[in-house]
């Protein structure tokens, strides 16, 4: 196959009328649901979920739901506002903080910290978790730090202790698993399906919370990489202003990119290698066309198969023990 | 801290590695210079398992900059790395 810079566009009014066709199909056919709720963030997967939503069912058949919680960026809530008012369909607006304080959440996250920064206060720093590696540059395992910074400009950075790691995780993964609660009361209500709006990036290289925002009844991007999901975008009407907006995890209350919380790398390069190494494409075919070096793209297939590898727990079905006969 | 003898440390390692990662998986059989990497043994949440392990086992702090596959990915890798480190 010739790979070459536009080996990921997609021919975006075909794309777009398969999905909605399938998305009719799963949730009347499949799900005999007669609608759906869609958790609205103001990023541009859940704006495209939505969009695509709105014109495979009718807007009337469709619920979004704002989930912000006293760390959400501000203009997230006025985003899903603008998104809702072009799509016609219902927005409504869930703020999740009440719930999380009870869950122990703030609490839960803040002590850990401590263990690793003792100054560390909600009111005087803002916290993020990032890979700090670039992995095309160095072949290096995929480990975490911890970042807080003030309005001083103070930034302190470290790699974090086990104990600490997991304890801000499963504290940080209260807020995707409360969001899906709140979908799926508003699903239940209506007799409606939830909306999965994970994109193939996040829903294959585990960057998703199982039984969070991965807990869904039909995902309809999950196979699409993020590239694409902007040609969508574009194609769907969907608000410049949420196009242009950079993709965070909405998760730390310091302001933190997908790219340096997870990835590691742009989307388009990201998607660009990770497409080639589906495709087995050599590394120095695929370096000429991106302009890296064969090493740099021997280093992303590996990492991306990595993270692919070692995430897959994430997204396994219970499992079960088959009786003998 | 006095120097250690490679041998002990590669008896420490595997013992964790064997009771952390390899308890209900006979397929693996790990040899020394065998890749965790390579082998899915070790996922971002297990290096930093290990790092833990190592830094109290052997009384040292990896530096940011040391967490590669050249110190860390193999029995054999970490035995010399700690040594290294600590003789």
């Amino acid at each position: 196959m010739k790979f070459d810079k536009d080996s990921l566009k997609i021919d975006a009014p075909r794309v777009t009328d398969e999905l909605c066709r399938e998305i009719l199909h799963q949730v009347r056919g499949v799900l005999k649901k007669s609608g759906a709720v869609v958790g609205i963030s103001g990023g541009i997967d859940s704006s495209v979920s939505a969009a695509l939503c709105a014109r495979a069912l009718g807007p009337e058949r469709v619920l979004g739901i704002m989930m912000p919680e006293k760390e959400s960026a501000g203009e997230s809530k006025t985003l899903a506002e603008s998104l809702s008012k072009k799509f016609g369909f219902e927005a409504i607006l869930e703020n999740i903080s009440g719930g999380l304080e009870g869950t122990g959440c703030y609490r839960r996250r803040d002590e850990a910290i401590r263990t690793v920064f003792p100054e560390y206060t909600p009111a005087e720093y803002k916290c993020k978790i990032v890979i700090p590696q670039n992995i095309l540059e160095k072949d290096t395992f995929n480990f975490f730090n911890l970042t807080i910074d003030n309005e001083k400009g103070e930034v302190k950075s470290k790699r974090m202790p086990l104990q600490a790691y997991l304890q801000i995780v499963a504290s940080s993964n209260l807020k995707q698993r409360l969001r899906m609660t709140t979908l799926y009361y508003h699903a239940e209500k209506r007799n409606w399906a939830v909306v999965g709006t994970g994109n193939k990036d996040e829903h294959e290289q585990g960057f998703f919370v199982k039984y969070g925002d991965g807990g869904a009844d039909l995902k309809p991007i999950a196979h699409l990489f993020k590239i694409q999901v902007y040609q969508l975008a574009e194609y769907l009407g969907v608000p410049q202003e949420i196009i242009k907006r950079t993709p965070t995890t909405d998760t730390y209350s310091a302001d933190v990119t997908q790219e340096e919380f997870f990835f590691g790398l742009d989307f388009y390069r990201m998607d660009m290698l990770w497409y080639a190494m589906e495709k087995n494409v050599p590394p120095e075919e695929a370096a000429a066309a991106l302009d890296l070096t064969p090493e740099q793209v021997k280093k992303a297939y590996y990492n991306i198969d990595r993270k692919i590898k070692a995430t897959e727990y994430l997204r396994m079905a219970p499992l079960e023990i088959k009786p003998a006969d | 801290m006095a120097a250690i003898e490679q041998g002990s440390i590669r008896t420490k390692v595997r013992g964790f590695i064997t009771d952390t990662f390899l308890i209900g998986n006979d397929k693996i059989k790990l040899g020394d210079s065998d890749s965790f990497m390579q082998l899915g043994i070790v996922d971002s949440t297990g290096v930093l398992e290990l790092a833990s392990f190592i830094e109290s086992e052997f009384g040292l702090t990896i530096l940011d900059n040391e967490m590669v596959p050249e110190n860390l990915d193999s029995i054999e890798n970490i035995a010399k790395y700690v040594s290294k480190k600590v003789g």
